[in-house]
């Protein structure tokens, strides 16, 4: 297998989570593109650690994933906040803090 | 190798269109099923590299409790279960275009520098290896990881509790 097939597909899964994040207006579903760039990012960990035969890709993956469990548990308490306050999730209501 | 190559493709092919779909779906349960696909053929490839650990903790934490607390974040939120017209942004042109000129730039950048970097063939490593580089070089960050999922989950429970 070659590197840079890994490679291109995580940063495919990372562009497509770009687009997620930028054309997505309910605050759920931005936390899901969020994932699939953490994701990306995992694949290439792992992909070069498997490269290089250094078990610290791996590893970085494991703590990758354990941000992103508290990452999406934090969000989904704000976006709670927000859909309280708010009643709803639309992100591009929320403009309070616009100039 | 060959085998590998052609489960690569497969499980690529899956997580392309499964993803497409998690960011293009009118229907929030439905991006959250997906999303399901999409992490499976992420752990499909951690197997695929021999990182046989970090496989098997990707589907435990983002299978069984990431998407479990995205579905309970959809249902606290009222989300029709249905479709929804008003899920994306008004202007979906311009993130199309940052997404695809960002894809294309990476690729020509990774082509470019690894067109011939060949993956090692034995490569498999085993938990027991995994444990002791965090429990030996890692400890440090080991910990720091521990504080801030209590943080983490602390954080959640007052900005989520009500007054």
């Amino acid at each position: 297998m070659l590197l840079v097939q890994f490679l291109l597909l995580s940063s495919l899964l990372f562009c497509i989570g770009i687009y997620g994040v930028l054309a997505r207006k309910n605050g759920v579903m931005v936390l899901m593109s969020i994932e699939l760039i953490l994701n990306a990012v995992n694949i290439n960990l792992v992909a070069f650690g498997t490269m290089t035969s250094n078990i610290a890709g791996e590893v970085f993956a494991l703590f990758v994933i354990a941000i992103a469990a508290a990452e999406v548990g934090v969000g989904l308490a704000i976006v709670l906040l927000i859909f309280r306050n708010k009643n709803s999730v639309d992100l591009s209501s929320i403009d309070s803090m616009k100039g | 190798m060959v085998a590998q190559n052609v489960f690569f493709g497969i499980i690529a092919l899956i997580m392309i269109y499964s993803a497409l779909k998690v960011v293009t779906t009118k229907n929030v349960v439905h991006a959250a099923l997906w999303l399901v696909a999409l992490l499976a053929g992420v752990a499909g490839q951690f197997l695929l590299l021999g990182a046989e650990f970090v496989g098997v903790t990707q589907i435990l934490v983002y299978i069984g409790a990431v998407v479990v607390l995205l579905l309970f974040g959809v249902m606290l939120t009222k989300a029709s279960l249905g479709d929804e017209a008003d899920l994306n942004m008004p202007n979906k042109t311009i993130p199309a275009v940052i997404a695809t000129l960002m894809f294309g730039v990476m690729s020509y950048a990774l082509i470019d520098t690894f067109r011939d970097a060949e993956l090692p063939r034995e490569s498999v490593t085993n938990a027991a290896a995994v444990s002791d580089s965090i429990f030996a070089d890692y400890i440090v960050p080991f910990e720091a990881v521990s504080v801030l999922l209590l943080a983490a989950l602390i954080g959640a429970v007052v900005v989520a509790r009500k007054e």
